[in-house]
C-alpha cells in the first residue's frame, strides 16, 4: 500500500532495536492478560514437564533454584506494538531442565500451559539451544503477580504471548497445536522481524 | 478450567491440561481474510474532551463480533510506520462501516495525530476485524465492567444487542457498570443515561452523581453486585455469566479484585487491559 499519512512523521530518532510495527515504552512495562490474575506461591508452585520425553518430571520452587542460574539482557516485543529495550530477567534456562528428561527424537514441538489455563505452542527449536527460561526476576526484584510471578517463561525473540505468565509445565509433542492466542486469531510462530502478528501475516 | 484440553486427547495417560478458552467458550474463527485496506472517514464526533469518535467507511468489511478491534496504520514519508488497535464502536448491525472511539493519550504517537491530523473525507489505513477471546455472541448473559475507553467494547455489546432486539431477534441479558472520573469524562454518557440507562450504573471515581446520588469514589461491591446476582455471575447460580472487563491495568486490577471478592468466580472473568502499569 502507498498510502501516505499527511502530516505524520512519527517520533524521530527510531532505535534500531525496534522491529518494524513496534514503539518503545521506555521504563514502563505494560501488563496484557486475558484472565484475571491467579494468586500463585512460590511455596506451592510446580513446573512439570511431560509428553515425548523419556523421563516426565515435576520441579519445585527449591529445585529450580538449585539449578545454574541464568539470565537475559536484551529486548521484548509484544504484539500489541509496544517494545521494552533493554531489560532483563534472572531465572534458569530451559535447556537446564529439558537436559533432565531425555527428550524424545519424535518431539517437535511444546504446548507451555498456566494454571489458570493459558496455553501457547512453540517449535521445540524455539525453546532449546539458550533461546528460552524460566524466570523469577525482572531488572532485580522479584517477578510480580501481575507479569507472571513467580515463575513465568520468557521466549525474547518471539512476540511476548509466547512467554507465558504463572507458567506450570511444558508439555512436548510430536505435532504442532495451536495454544490459546493461536486459536484466537493469532499467528502460529510470532516472529517480531517477521512482523507475525495475526495467523496468515 | 479443568476440561479436557486437546493435548490430552492423542496422549494417553498424561493429566488433562487446564484450559482457558474450554471449547464451549471458544469462537469458531471467521476464516476470512483481514487485509489492510484504505477506508474513508466519514464523520468524527468530540465524545468528551480527550475522546473522538471516527466513523470510517469500508469497501471490503466484513460484520464483527463486539469486543473486537481494528489496526489503524500511519505512514510517514519516509516510510516509518506506527499501528495501533481500536475496538469498535459501532455493532456490527451498521454495516460498510466501522467506528473507532480514540482516547487521547499524553504524547500518544498514533491517537495525537488522529485527533489533531484527520477529519471528514481523509483516507485512513485499517486492517481488522481481530480478536477472538474478548467477544460477545449475545448467548450467554454477561456481565460488563468498564472504566474510560475501555467502554468502547462494551458500548458495542449494549448497541448490537439493542439492533438485535429491535430486529426481534434474541439475545442474552446484560448489564454494565461504566467507570469515569467524571461525568464530563464518562465515554458515550448520554447515550448511557438515556437509551440504555436501565442497563447501566454509572460509577464516578471523583464526582458525586446528582443523577443517581452515588458519593463519588471508586468501584465498590454495591456497584456490582446487584446486576451480578441479578445475571448470575456469582459461584453457585446455575449456567453463569461471563464478565467482560476493560480498562487501565489499575482499574481491571481492583475490579477483578472487587469481582472475585463479591463472588465472581475467576474462570468466567474476560479481561481487556491498556496502558502502562
Amino acid at each position: 500500500m502507498s498510502t501516505f499519512s499527511q502530516g505524520f512523521t512519527g517520533r524521530r530518532g527510531r532505535d534500531p532495536r525496534l522491529p518494524p510495527g513496534q514503539y518503545d515504552v521506555g521504563s514502563s512495562f505494560p501488563v496484557l492478560t486475558a484472565e484475571a490474575t491467579p494468586n500463585v506461591s512460590a511455596a506451592t508452585w510446580t513446573f512439570r514437564v511431560d509428553g515425548e520425553v523419556a523421563a516426565p518430571r515435576t520441579w519445585t520452587w527449591d529445585d529450580v533454584h538449585a539449578l545454574p542460574s541464568s539470565s537475559y539482557e536484551g529486548d521484548i516485543h509484544c504484539v500489541t506494538t509496544w517494545s521494552k529495550l533493554g531489560t532483563s530477567f534472572t531465572g534458569v534456562s530451559l535447556d537446564a531442565l529439558l537436559d533432565q528428561v531425555e527428550v524424545l527424537p519424535s518431539a517437535t514441538h511444546v504446548l507451555a500451559w498456566s494454571s489458570s489455563g493459558y496455553t501457547t505452542n512453540l517449535p521445540l527449536a524455539d525453546v532449546t539451544g539458550g533461546k528460552a527460561w524460566l524466570v523469577w526476576e525482572h531488572e532485580g526484584a522479584p517477578l510480580t503477580a501481575e507479569h507472571g510471578g513467580p515463575v513465568r517463561m520468557l521466549v525474547p525473540h518471539l512476540y511476548f504471548w509466547k512467554s507465558t505468565k504463572w507458567v506450570a509445565g511444558l508439555r512436548l509433542l510430536d505435532h504442532d497445536e495451536p495454544g490459546f492466542w493461536e486459536r484466537n486469531g493469532y499467528h502460529d510462530r510470532g516472529e517480531p522481524w517477521a512482523e507475525q502478528r495475526y495467523a496468515g501475516d | 478450567m479443568t476440561e479436557i484440553a486437546d493435548s490430552a486427547e492423542g496422549l494417553p495417560g498424561l493429566p488433562a491440561l487446564p484450559q482457558l478458552d474450554s471449547p464451549r467458550r471458544r469462537v469458531p474463527p471467521t476464516g476470512a481474510k483481514r487485509s489492510w485496506q484504505t477506508g474513508t472517514v466519514t464523520e468524527v464526533r468530540q465524545e468528551t474532551p480527550h475522546a473522538k469518535t471516527f466513523r470510517i467507511e469500508l469497501e471490503q468489511w466484513q460484520p464483527h463480533l463486539p469486543g473486537q478491534n481494528y489496526l489503524v496504520r500511519l505512514t510517514a514519508p519516509d516510510g516509518y510506520r506506527a499501528q495501533r488497535s481500536y475496538s469498535a464502536a459501532s455493532p456490527p448491525e451498521d454495516p460498510g462501516v466501522v467506528e473507532l472511539t480514540v482516547d487521547r493519550l499524553p504524547d500518544g504517537e498514533v491517537s495525537g495525530y488522529l485527533h489533531d491530523h484527520v477529519s471528514v473525507g481523509d483516507p485512513l489505513e485499517v486492517r481488522g476485524p481481530f480478536g477472538g477471546w474478548f467477544v460477545w455472541r449475545g448467548d450467554r448473559p454477561a456481565l460488563l465492567v468498564g472504566g474510560g475507553s475501555g467502554l468502547v467494547p462494551l458500548a458495542c455489546v449494549l448497541r448490537s444487542r439493542a439492533a438485535r432486539l429491535a430486529a426481534g431477534q434474541d439475545a442474552a441479558p446484560v448489564h454494565l457498570v461504566a467507570a469515569a472520573r467524571t461525568r464530563e469524562e464518562l465515554f458515550y454518557a448520554d447515550e448511557l443515561t438515556g437509551r440504555f440507562a436501565d442497563l447501566t450504573t454509572v460509577v464516578l471515581s471523583r464526582q458525586d452523581d446528582d443523577a443517581s446520588g452515588r458519593p463519588a469514589g471508586r468501584l465498590r461491591a454495591e456497584d456490582l453486585l446487584p446486576a451480578a446476582e441479578r445475571l448470575g455471575a456469582l459461584t453457585g447460580s446455575g449456567a453463569g455469566a461471563d464478565v467482560f472487563l476493560c480498562g487501565s491495568t489499575p482499574f481491571t486490577t481492583a475490579a477483578e479484585q472487587l469481582l472475585q471478592e463479591v463472588g465472581v468466580p475467576p474462570e468466567s472473568i474476560r479481561v481487556e487491559r491498556f496502558g502502562p502499569s
